[in-house]
């Protein structure tokens, strides 16, 4: 790329993404209502985690015929067994709902001993997973609480950290994602289990890293730019962030497809769900974390003053301000000082010098929400 | 921001950056380095309980391999243990058995994979992570202690007790039984209940909260278990059922079983490399009891054992160190009779001791035995059993197997009936670990497995590979685009890269932490994620140039300082996930959050302290015309 042709003033491309934000809010409802109607025709694929149960996978030195196994299976009294193929025809996942009156930590045994019996070869056995009702229903609970937790701590940290609406966007956002990995869980029929609802949480990080990224460049535009309505300045901070939003999703594409095609058939469920979860998280950081925020009314001034009807950080604003007027006062004295000390004792500049440069310090810790505040007593100041 | 904008921008790094930075490198090479040798097959012997290892044992185990031409790579004692490495799988096995048949039942003989990890490395803590058992295969069991039951027992041992505080003060009740979560004691009239109600409020009033009750048909009082006294029980039934478990775990000699409490009423059991899991779930499901016999002092127990034949009336049993022991047939008491055990010290002799209680028909028969066997001994037989399938003929046979073990035998220095101390033990742990057994074997609250996973071997190394893989082949593609995209900022960006997975290995080795399957993802959406610093840091620099048309110095210092906040800001909220998902997890998740939370971490120093300190070998402090990004 050879750079200094385009050089138009604040971006490197200039595609105007906010002027479809109302039909991608419009698709994203579509897409969420598609999700929930998936869970609820199809319903979710839980694993074993969620519902217990018995999961065995066998590995046999030869393809196995499946109608074969099941009768074996239903011989054996294990009528209610699901059989399936795990990865290729030699291997095989046996699945059996938990039962009442089975003892079935010793469930896996018998399984195991009836198809030994049946097969003149020698099966592998490659992995039992057993989870009994109880504490499928704790990983269920803990699960949800999971996503939960992780959802009301973002609220939080974005509301602390830029302003209520980009928290409310970011978190839209995020249940956005969610909602939609799920819905492709649902519809496509994929098991989710424990590694799914990690993958989601691990979705909610790369989403909300995704949005942060844009919301920071938005604040920082909203401070920089003198002119532009709110949904300029976005689209600007969209378009300057584009190549990074690019680079970074398809470097994170690109290991998360080494690991679904790599890693096995245990990690595939994994995988799939981060591939989705970044792909519609990189769509609605744009779309639907700025859209919101947007449509919430976010302004210039919301990230310039104090804004009356912000709860939340009521009292950080009021100490911010609190500060503010200090410094303003001291620069002031100073200006003061310095205006009478002019023309003569030279001797005692360095002194003030000094105190002035701890100024500027000092309001680096105030720097976030006061710098152009700052600026702006700046220039008032000097006229 | 505004200083810099002040003073010249040379982009140098102090000196101590640079320093930092080395030494972190070679902290990380030093401690990743030892996942990089394989493993050695060895055999680990530990002592069975009350036996320890001495200098003889070493040499009668040097000995036996000698003898039998098995060829030793290094033996080493340890921790009470040896660890004997060979030099293929062929000697291991051979090795194990003879060991196993040179010390039997005195030591627990294992399998083991030891990491031959140099002894320079060694000397300085490195050693390989720590996989789980998706990638090393074996066992993992959650056991559920019912503690409904072991609560409901401990009512029932106040039963006896609470009959006979009453007698002896003369009060006479007409009933002390269960009634759902509470003991009632029920009276034939109000004064008598009072009374009655005086006399337990004494004894009683700590353990129990108590409360009368006039309008059921009989006056009665009602005995509730304190809160306290509710978790002291349940935590005195999970200590027992760990104690138990260890035992038998021995039994599958597995070189590194992990046994643990989790949460108020479950256990964790794991048991790597474990092959055979049917036999596992079968030793960890017996059943225990107890037996207390008479030991028969007019035969030769040795004798006996050598030749099979047991003098008339009595039968050879042993000691858990092996010792043979004749004791006579019959029964005395058994482990339903016992009401509780506990350890203390002997205020006469000051020694270890051990306290006993049996119920009624408990104290009743012993009280009898004890009258007319003043100066024998008595023992204490721990059983279990279970059921085992075993190969037979090549046939799969289920087979009752009952072991025996004598936990103790002592003289009885008096008579006595339902309260008695086995004294004169050697130390006061002897003590516990026998009241523990004596629990264990007559008052276990029932526990079952409520979750299993395991995998077999060769799933394990599948995962390992196919992790391995991914890892490798995701870094190399992450390297292309990066180098592609940013041309010498992608490779300086690459070197980072490279040293964020060599620091993520190298913590996770120093940490010991678990590397679970889902860890190895997380170790790679890391390597995804982390180029994103550099990303923000190359963008915001280009940027910079070609926009603001920033002097190259200026651009390059502005592009670090700018994406500095944006990297915070996310890598914290994707690690507020992370958090989240550690706490909530279980096993492998677990893993999974770790490696990610450490590879958040440490790219944020690798991507933006690393580059920036070659970025600033290579550009800083002098003209540059162009930069290559």
């Amino acid at each position: 790329m050879n750079s200094a042709e385009i050089k138009n003033e604040h971006q490197t491309t200039n595609i105007n993404f906010m002027a479809q934000r109302h039909l991608a809010l419009a698709l994203s409802a579509i897409l969420i209502a598609a999700s929930f109607a998936g869970l609820w025709v199809k319903g979710l694929n839980f694993g074993i985690d969620f519902t217990g149960g018995t999961l065995i996978e066998l590995s046999y030195p030869s393809p196995v015929e499946l109608p074969e196994l099941r009768n074996n299976l239903v011989e054996s009294g294990f009528g209610q067994a699901i059989v399936q193929h795990f990865g290729s025809a030699e291997d095989v996942l046996i699945r059996i709902a938990p039962q009442d009156g089975l003892n079935s930590a010793q469930l896996s045994n018998q399984v195991m001993d009836a198809l030994a019996e049946a097969s003149e070869e020698e099966i592998t056995l490659r992995r039992v997973e057993f989870v009994g009702p109880q504490v499928g229903d704790e990983l269920t609970e803990d699960g949800a609480l999971a996503v939960l937790y992780a959802l009301f701590g973002v609220l939080i940290y974005v509301a602390l950290r830029f302003e209520w609406r980009f928290s409310i966007g970011s978190v839209a956002a995020l249940i956005h994602d969610v909602i939609l990995t799920i819905g492709v869980f649902a519809w496509t029929g994929m098991q989710f289990d424990l590694t799914v609802l990690a993958a989601i949480l691990a979705v909610i990080g790369y989403s909300l890293n995704d949005t942060i990224v844009v919301f920071d460049r938005v604040r920082e535009n909203f401070r920089t730019m003198r002119d532009g309505t709110p949904v300029e300045v976005t689209n600007i901070a969209v378009n300057q962030m584009l190549s990074r939003t690019i680079m970074t999703s398809l470097t994170t594409l690109v290991v998360l497809l080494a690991l679904f095609f790599l890693g096995g058939e245990i990690i595939h469920g994994f995988a799939t769900a981060l591939i989705v979860g970044v792909v519609v998280g990189t769509y609605s950081s744009t779309y639907v974390a700025s859209a919101v925020a947007l449509l919430l009314g976010v302004s210039k001034e919301d990230l310039m003053k104090a804004p009356k009807e912000e709860e939340n950080s009521e009292a950080e604003e009021a100490e911010l301000q609190r500060l503010f007027l200090e410094q303003e006062a001291k620069r002031e004295a100073l200006e003061a000082k310095r205006e009478a000390k002019k023309g003569g004792q030279k001797t005692a500049e360095p002194e003030e010098d000094k105190e002035a440069s701890l100024l500027v310090e000092d309001s680096s810790a105030v720097e976030k929400k006061s710098n152009v505040k700052k600026k702006q007593s700046k220039k008032r100041t000097k006229k | 921001m505004f200083q810099t904008q002040q003073k010249i921008i040379s982009n140098k790094y102090p000196a101590w950056k640079y320093l930092l930075l080395v030494v972190a490198t070679i902290i990380g090479i030093t401690y990743a380095l030892p996942n990089l040798f394989g493993e050695d097959p060895a055999v680990q012997i530990s002592p069975a309980k009350s036996v320890t290892f001495n200098a003889d044992t070493q040499e009668q185990v040097a000995n036996a391999l000698e003898l039998a031409n098995v060829p030793v790579k290094s033996s080493v004692f340890e921790g009470g243990r040896f660890l004997i490495r060979f030099e293929g799988t062929e000697d291991q096995l051979k090795a194990k058995s003879i060991l196993k048949e040179l010390l039997g039942r005195k030591a627990v003989v294992a399998l083991n994979l030891a990491p031959s990890t140099p002894d320079v490395l060694r000397s300085l803590g490195a050693a390989p992570m720590y996989l789980g058992l998706d990638l090393r295969g074996g066992v993992h069991f959650l056991m559920d202690v019912d503690m409904e039951v072991a609560v409901s027992k401990a009512y029932l041992r106040y039963v006896d007790e609470i009959k006979s505080v009453l007698r002896e003060n003369k009060i006479r009740y007409l009933a002390v039984e269960m009634d759902g979560n509470t003991l009632a004691v029920k009276f034939k009239d109000l004064p008598t209940m009072e009374a009655g109600l005086a006399v337990l409020n004494e004894k009683y009033s700590e353990r129990f909260i108590l409360k009368p009750n006039e309008e059921t048909s009989s006056p009665q009082v009602q005995l509730r278990f304190t809160d306290q006294t509710i978790a002291e029980t349940q935590k005195f039934a999970l200590q027992q059922n760990i104690t138990t478990l260890r035992n038998r775990v021995n039994e599958l000699a597995v070189a590194e079983p992990v046994i643990q409490q989790q949460g108020d009423r479950r256990i964790v059991v794991q048991l790597p490399g474990i092959q055979d899991t049917a036999r596992a779930k079968e030793i960890l499901g017996a059943t225990a009891t107890l037996e207390f016999r008479m030991v028969e002092e007019r035969g030769d127990a040795y004798r006996a054992e050598k030749t099979g034949y047991a003098p008339h009336g009595s039968i050879v049993y042993h000691f858990r160190d092996g010792r043979p022991i004749l004791l006579k047939r019959g029964t005395i008491v058994d482990g339903e009779n016992v009401v509780s055990a506990s350890s203390g010290i002997d205020p006469e002799q000051g020694s270890a001791m051990v306290n006993v209680s049996l119920d009624g028909v408990g104290g009743r028969k012993m009280l009898a035995n004890t009258k007319k066997n003043v100066g024998n001994r008595m023992a204490v037989v721990f059983i279990e059993r279970r059921v085992e399938t075993v190969m037979e003929n090549g046939v799969k046979v289920k087979k009752r197997i009952i072991t025996k073990d004598v936990i103790n035998a002592a003289v009885i220095r008096g008579q006595f009936g339902d309260r008695f101390q086995i004294t004169g033990l050697d130390s006061p742990q002897e003590a516990q670990d026998l009241a523990l057994l004596l629990r264990a074997g007559a008052l276990a609250a029932p526990m079952e497995i409520v979750e299993e996973r395991t995998v077999g071997p060769s799933l394990g190394q599948d995962n390992i590979n196919q992790g391995f893989m991914s890892v490798i082949v995701g870094f190399i593609l992450v390297l292309i685009m990066m180098a592609w995209r940013y041309k010498y900022f992608g490779m300086v960006a690459n070197v980072a890269l490279g040293l964020n997975l060599v620091i993520i290995v190298a913590v996770l080795s120093m940490l010991q932490a678990t590397l679970t399957l889902p860890g190895i993802a997380g170790i790679v959406l890391t390597v995804g994620m982390a180029v994103d610093a550099n990303v923000l840091i190359f963008e915001r620099i280009r940027e910079e140039l070609r926009i603001r048309g920033t002097s190259i110095q200026a651009a390059i210092h502005s592009g670090y300082e700018k994406a500095f906040v944006t990297i915070a800001d996310a890598n914290i909220t994707t690690l507020l996930a992370a958090v989240v998902l550690f706490s909530f997890g279980t096993g492998p998740i677990k893993g999974f959050a770790i490696t990610l939370s450490i590879g958040i971490l440490t790219s944020m120093f690798t991507a933006i302290v690393g580059t920036r300190a070659i970025i600033n070998l290579m550009y800083g402090n002098k003209r540059v015309e162009k930069l290559s990004i």
